[in-house]
């Protein structure tokens, strides 16, 4: 098992260096100078020269290759010269040491931007799945076991209904429903933000009296502040807590609704063809209860294409991140990238890019060793 | 086997009517099959019935929209001060208010003229988009798995890297590169939709690679190329057709998400991405507006998908009926 993690991992470097790569030459390709873009159209040449220099961006990108104002070039006979002083090699020296790089736009550093944003996002995106799923798997499971009646028929519409609304649209109805419909009732929603104004959650370093660390702990227990849910939980302050988790709710519900209704199909389908296998009937025929014989054989062996679709739905849902965020107002990793991509911020580009790709890849292999788990016979090598 | 007693008469034995109707009966042929068992899907069925009227629609917007859907009525017509809000014709409105069925937008502009001319920008740049990227993928697939070893590795790396990244992401990424319009958000919708049909489309070609009468092609000497257009990719049409058929459906989300953000650039477009986009500010105080065009999307997107379940579920023949 262990082996086979390690082999896993080796084998994600090429990818990860590839993407790596790629995005840095993407991030590069965008039209229009990154000065203007940051510092406003009516910067001076000197002001934007300055700002060249300073940020490095008048190196050659890769070995020969430049950007001159928003053209390309080549020159060959800079080659052997730039083969290792140019901005993808400094970039990778200062990876290798754990430094993101500073943002151009927000004159900070990306590690820190990664800190106050992801918490959002984070909490969203989990709060979504955990809905996803423990509302689908059981909808998938009860449509298989009442196939064709009118639970499964109407769950099976409602699915349908859910992957094929978009989530902004999702999110602006549930918006209007919850904060104007249902205004002045018990089940009215906030509509945008984590908080309403006025509420805080104070951070844990605050609670705990630790104000003077400092470095990757203080970084550490800064991200865990960020996420409100679980940081007013643990230190007690529970208006602030319950203010949280009803922001929380819409952006959750609208984010999670098309996993929901994929992992709901999946199960009932797996759950259709595992029914229909021999050992079910030498179960069944062993005269154990029917519940028995679903949950624990049925459910248990069904489970394993959902457990894929679930890591796969990862990416889904951090797309589904920047409607959902534009939609509530939330500055999370979905928001910030965007506006990033837009603003021709390079170095938070990167750096959150690289963020996703490792994530992407650890889902993975948390998808892959959890087959293990489900299916015995399947051996790790 | 053993031959029957007595040979066949030409005589049919029986009844002239019967034997015009089973002379009428034209033989069972793999399309009518085909088509056959997709029409006893009923998902199918229904999402076809769903594309039919917004294809209708889509081809005849001049003929359904009431207005111009890019004129601001501003000035032009009697009436329309300010977003009609409150008054919405499908519900009822006073008859001494100008008749906008969706009401309009905040430029004035009418709603359900802008919804019906938006069937078109989405259908579209949906099939145009999935167009791309099947034609794209199916080459890099093919090859790829045709030519195995290194070629292989190398590429379907480069779709693991794409399929890596958040597509939407990827997506806003290519458009603000190339340039914000619709067609380059064509573009990008269909680079990042490669990577699913180079998949499909290798899966099927080893499939069937190793499959004799590939074996036989290739001992009557066929070319690579032939062997690989001739006999292996009409074999692999049904996963890509079933693919591609939930794929647009993908790609009208995809579309009017891009929209929504607003990297497609002209704004001034009829698409129900960017309406939504434009007015959602409007949510508290005309809902309509964004209702209108949301379903839409979710309509076409539904039908997208209930005909391409139906169709797996009509070619897949590891699927037993």
């Amino acid at each position: 098992m262990a082996r086979f993690i390690v082999r896993r991992l080796l084998v994600t470097i090429p990818v990860l260096f590839g993407i790596v790569f790629v995005v840095f030459i993407l991030a590069r390709v965008v039209p229009g100078d990154p000065c203007r873009a940051v510092l406003g159209e009516r910067a001076t040449d000197a002001v934007c020269d300055a700002f060249i220099q300073r940020y490095g961006l008048d190196k050659a990108i890769a070995p020969g290759l430049y950007k001159v104002g928003s053209t390309w070039e080549f020159r060959p006979t800079d080659v052997p010269a730039t083969l290792v002083d140019n901005q993808f090699t400094s970039y990778l020296g200062q990876l290798a040491q754990g430094d993101l790089g500073t943002s151009i736009k927000h004159s900070r550093p990306v590690t820190r931007l990664l800190v106050e944003r992801l918490p959002t996002t984070i909490e969203l995106t989990l709060v979504a799945m955990l809905f996803a799923v423990v509302v689908g798997i059981p909808v998938g499971l009860l449509s298989a076991y009442r196939h064709n009646s009118t639970v499964d028929v109407g769950s099976m519409v409602f699915a349908n209904l859910g992957v094929s609304m978009p989530v902004f649209v999702l999110g602006l109805v549930l918006a209007f429903i919850f904060a104007i419909v249902l205004k002045d009732t018990p089940f009215a929603l906030p509509p945008s933000g984590r908080l309403s104004s006025g509420v805080t959650v104070k951070p844990l370093v605050e609670v705990w009296g630790l104000q003077g660390m400092e470095g990757l702990p203080r970084g550490l227990l800064d991200f865990l502040s960020g996420i409100y849910t679980i940081s007013a939980l643990i230190t007690g302050q529970w208006g602030a807590w319950l203010d949280a988790v009803r922001h929380l709710i819409l952006p959750a519900i609208a984010l999670g609704t098309i996993p929901l209704a994929i992992i709901a199909r999946i199960t009932r389908s797996s759950l259709l063809e595992v029914l229909g296998h021999d050992f079910v009937r030498t179960a069944r025929a062993k005269g154990l209860k029917e519940r028995s014989v679903v949950l624990r054989h049925g459910a248990r062996n069904a489970l394993l294409p959902v457990v894929t679709i679930i890591g796969l739905q990862l990416g889904a849902l951090l797309s589904g991140a920047v409607l959902t965020e534009t939609v509530f107002n939330l500055a999370g990793v979905g928001r910030t990238m965007f506006e990033a991509i837009t603003g021709r911020d390079y170095v938070v580009i990167q750096g959150f890019t690289l963020l996703i790709a490792v994530v992407y890849v650890l889902v993975n292999l948390v998808v892959d060793v959890s087959y293990g788990y489900l299916d015995p016979r399947i051996r790790y090598r | 086997m053993t031959a029957p007693d007595t040979p066949l008469s030409p005589v049919s034995p029986l009844t002239p009517a019967a034997g015009d109707t089973l002379a009428r009966e034209r033989p069972a042929s793999l399309w009518r099959d085909t088509l056959a068992s997709i029409l006893r899907q009923r998902s199918a069925v229904v999402g076809l019935a769903i594309l039919i009227f917004l294809v209708v629609v889509a081809v005849f917007a001049p003929l359904i929209a009431t207005h111009d859907p890019n004129q601001s009525l501003l000035g032009v017509e009697q009436g329309v001060l300010k977003r009609e809000g409150s008054c919405i014709h499908a519900l009822g409105c006073p008859a001494d208010q100008p008749e906008h069925i969706f009401g309009t937008d905040g430029n004035f502009r009418d709603v359900f003229s802008r919804v019906v001319f938006g069937a078109r920008t989405s259908l579209t740049i949906g099939f145009a988009a999935i167009a791309f990227a099947i034609i794209l993928g199916t080459i890099i697939g093919a090859v790829s798995g045709f030519l195995a070893g290194g070629v292989d590795t190398v590429a379907m790396r480069l779709m693991d890297v794409i399929l890596a990244f958040p597509s939407l992401l990827l997506a806003i990424a290519i458009v603000t590169a190339a340039g914000r319009s619709l067609v380059n958000a064509l573009l990008a919708i269909g680079i990042v939709s490669v990577p699913i049909y180079a998949r499909v489309a290798r899966s099927a070609v080893l499939a069937t690679r190793e499959a004799d009468f590939v074996t036989a092609s290739r001992a009557l000497g066929e070319s690579s190329l032939g062997i690989l257009w001739r006999r292996i990719l009409p074999n692999s049409l049904t996963p890509l057709v079933v693919q591609g058929t939930l794929g647009i459906g993908a790609a009208v989300l995809e579309i009017a998400a891009l929209a929504f953000v607003g990297v497609t650039g002209d704004l001034s477009n009829a698409e129900w991405g960017s309406m939504i986009g434009l007015e959602r500010n409007q949510l508290f105080s005309a809902p309509h507006i964004i209702l209108a065009p949301g379903l839409a999307i979710t309509l076409t997107v539904l039908g997208f998908n209930l005909l391409g379940d139906g169709l797996r579920d009509a070619l897949d023949p590891r699927l037993n009926r």
